[in-house]
């Protein structure tokens, strides 16, 4: 596999390789494909051999590196048969004019299309899909703030999600205050942690940054497994207050929403309501962040992502600049959070551990760092599409009962995430246009752009 | 009184605890020694490790009837060893070879989305449960005794430290003596350059990744015997204690890494002992934080000089 495959090795060579490669897959599925490990009656652990899993496994691979070797490299070589995907004017200007009020209108009137289409099962599509999107677009954005827009990569980002959900939780069990009081209270308490965290890792960059954000969100998690008086550790809290309409409960009860309205009581009510809600909170994130984008502050972030050094000789203050994308990034974390427990009712640790973080990253990155729109196209693609696998039942029939899809969502996962930072290691949507140019603005391309410490 | 006896005890645990962390430590310090990486999925390396030598004890014990267990051990850890060290190679050369020279953050987050794949990997493959062997090598000896408490410390225990002292001073040797570790020390302070002297940088980056998960074997192998037991998501913690102690002992530093091991091996429990064992990884990541604001070069680094 050292070897680059060119034309001059042809088939043989192909085959050559691709017989290295299933080797090498034999030698590394082995151990832990091959061979299961189970605990038998007497509880001691044995062993099971899968030999037809490990050969079809192999078989796949050989067979993938085959096709690649053979038929996908020497096209991909020869430029006059590289395949172009070339997108005719006619489209490009059709998206153009018409891609974002479709796109506002479709998100406006999803939970009707919803409702109309599946019927009573409408819930499902509105909270899994609509709703828990929604937050996730939330989420990438207050982070996209700190990774995207001031360079800090902060894999502990998930704290602060844990501090807006956990304000609204305990504040509405113990002091019985309504959700609306405690929101702003959960984005502040958020904003303020995310500062606190700033102060002592200013002097920090890059991947050392990355780890000890990465330790602060382990910290915040361990405290709430631990402290079981307060937080109720693994067991969580249930029963948090739900947004209200202007003092309506969406409750079965005669004060409820659809008992005022003279309706049939649904839990659909409800959803929809929260889905409206959130999406005005989106709408009105993306405002904010293009906004302090145009602002001092927010060219202040770009440019110290650009080059620290540089901003430092050019008499940007890196301290407020770093500690106020930290409170605002964490700001939108907080809110987040709180609409994740209007959302479920309940919250416990196991919602806010190290991989919600890097699913949050992944969805930043994938999107392209800085790119409001790609954010949002990877929050649509990344929670839609491990969504789906829940529907994917058919697959059941495909490799019998006991396949379990939504198993393999974080492998997939995962194996995404390696597979598209290598297509694209500036994300989808990776050019960084400068928002103020000197003259004439040029699109620098951002895989161009060598990046600056931080 | 019972105080030095489980004070003498905890050390020997501590110290027992740190080697293991100390042999994952120097996994991260040789692979950001050379291309300035961390590598998230290190401590995943580490978990795969054990589960290779837990099958590997398995077929031995129970279908090959092997009676000597010091034998199946050594025949076990070489055969983990090798399994690893082609395992990091693989990632290596499928995950970070594509992105060397990319912008800095990409080697870290496909790190990332490795770890996440190798712990749900295993998850799947070999289910989310427990995964524990029967104690083995049992013999101890008593170091001191109390009114009612022995101070032990088993030969497992001893095993551990002298494995640990041996490869140390193997990889140090390796590292500053020869010519791969010259290389290795070019390749740190110039690829391109390294390159034109004649160094082949890809290779050396290769091999620098296979050291690292046999180390990361050996560690796991010992987790295994001594701890009797693996889940698919134990990489991650010791991953980033390891880290902590790499960092602490000053990255890049060999002996800086088994020295962070075993501090990060003490006070975690002495912490467990003397404050609280719910709140031990809280104490490992406060340090880790800590030594990161305060002593970035750790103790025996070098200080990172910025160049404009």
């Amino acid at each position: 596999m050292s070897a680059e495959p060119s034309a001059a090795t042809g088939l043989a060579g192909a085959l050559r390789q691709t017989a290295i490669t299933a080797l090498l897959t034999f030698g590394l599925l082995l151990p832990l494909v091959g061979f299961d490990t189970v605990q038998n009656i007497r509880n001691e652990l044995v062993l099971e051999t899968r030999w037809p899993l490990l050969f079809a496994l192999v078989a796949v691979v050989a067979a993938l590196r085959f096709l690649h070797l053979a038929v996908i490299a020497p096209r991909l070589a020869d430029p006059a048969r590289r395949p172009r995907v070339s997108i005719p004017d006619s489209l490009r200007t059709a998206l153009a004019r018409w891609g974002k009020p479709v796109t506002l209108g479709f998100v406006v009137i999803y939970p009707v299309l919803a409702i109309l289409i599946a019927g009573t099962g409408a819930g499902k599509w509105i909270d899994n899909f609509g709703i828990q999107i929604l937050i996730y677009v939330m989420l990438g954005w207050g982070l996209n703030v700190v990774v995207g827009l001031a360079g800090l990569l902060d894999l502990g980002y998930v704290a602060f999600y844990a501090i807006g959900a956990y304000t609204i939780a305990l504040l509405g069990k113990n002091f019985d205050l309504s959700f609306w009081m405690m929101f702003p209270l959960a984005g502040a308490l958020a904003a303020f942690w995310g500062i606190l965290l700033g102060f002592p890792v200013l002097r920090l960059r890059g991947d050392y940054l990355a780890v000890v954000t990465l330790a602060f969100g382990e910290i915040i998690r361990m405290v709430l497994i631990n402290w079981v008086p307060v937080t109720n550790g693994y067991a969580g809290i249930g029963a948090i207050p739900r947004p209200s309409l202007f003092g309506i409960p969406f409750t079965a009860g005669p004060e409820g929403f659809a008992a005022r309205l003279g309706l049939e009581f649904s839990p659909v009510y409800r959803l929809i309501f929260l889905y409206y809600l959130l999406l005005g909170a989106v709408f009105l994130t993306a405002i904010v962040i293009d906004r302090l984008r145009r602002l001092p502050i927010g060219r202040a972030w770009e440019a110290l992502r650009e080059d620290e050094i540089a901003c430092r000789s050019l008499g940007i203050n890196t301290t407020t600049s770093k500690l106020t994308a930290f409170a605002i990034g964490a700001m939108f974390g907080g809110f987040a959070g709180a609409f994740f427990t209007a959302r479920q009712g309940f919250i416990s640790p196991e919602s806010v551990n190290f991989s919600e973080s890097a699913v949050i990253l992944a969805i930043v990155v994938l999107g392209g760092m800085g790119s409001q729109v790609g954010v949002a196209i990877a929050a649509v693609a990344i929670i839609g599409g491990t969504e789906l696998l829940r529907e994917l039942e058919f697959l059941k029939l495909l490799f019998g009962a006991a396949f379990d899809p939504t198993q393999y969502r974080m492998l997939l996962f995962g194996f995404a995430m390696v597979l598209i930072i290598i297509w694209k290691p500036r994300g989808l949507i990776g050019t960084r246009e400068p928002t103020v140019a000197l003259k004439e603005r040029k699109t620098i391309s951002a895989d161009m752009v060598r990046e600056g410490h931080g | 009184m019972q105080q030095l006896p489980i004070f003498v005890q905890q050390l020997i645990n501590g110290l027992t605890l740190g080697s293991i962390y100390g042999l994952i430590a120097i996994g991260y310090t040789l692979v950001f020694g050379i291309i300035g990486m961390v590598n998230f999925a290190h401590g995943d390396v580490f978990m795969i490790s054990s589960f290779v030598a837990l099958v590997g004890f398995l077929i031995l014990t129970s279908w090959i009837g092997i009676g000597s267990v010091a034998l199946a051990l050594v025949i076990v850890l070489i055969v983990a060893m090798v399994l690893t060290a082609l395992v990091n190679w693989t990632i290596e050369r499928v995950a970070y070879r594509p992105l060397r020279g990319s912008f800095r953050l990409a080697p870290l987050i496909s790190a990332i989305g490795m770890s996440i794949f190798l712990s749900n990997f295993v998850q799947v493959a070999q289910g989310p449960r427990n995964k524990s062997i029967p104690p083995t090598f049992n013999d101890m000896i008593v170091v001191m005794r109390g009114s009612g408490y022995d101070v032990t410390l088993s030969y497992k225990q001893i095993a551990i430290w002298i494995v640990t002292a041996v490869l140390l001073v193997a990889f140090w040797y390796l590292v500053s003596r020869t010519a791969l570790g010259r290389a290795q020390r070019a390749c740190e302070q110039d690829p391109k350059m390294a390159a034109l002297v004649g160094i082949d940088v890809d290779r050396t980056i290769s091999i620098t990744f296979m050291i690292a998960a046999a180390l990361a074997a050996v560690a796991g192998t010992l987790y295994l015997t001594f701890y009797g037991v693996v889940r698919f998501d134990d990489g991650f913690v010791p991953g980033v204690k390891a880290f902590t102690a790499a960092v602490l002992g000053g990255i890049g530093s060999l002996p800086g890494a088994v020295l962070g091991g075993l501090l990060i091996g003490l006070i975690e429990t002495l912490w467990a002992e003397y404050v609280s064992s719910a709140y031990k990884d809280v104490a490992a990541f406060s340090i880790l934080a800590i030594v990161m604001i305060f002593m970035p070069q750790g103790i025996l680094g070098r200080p990172d000089v910025e160049k404009v």
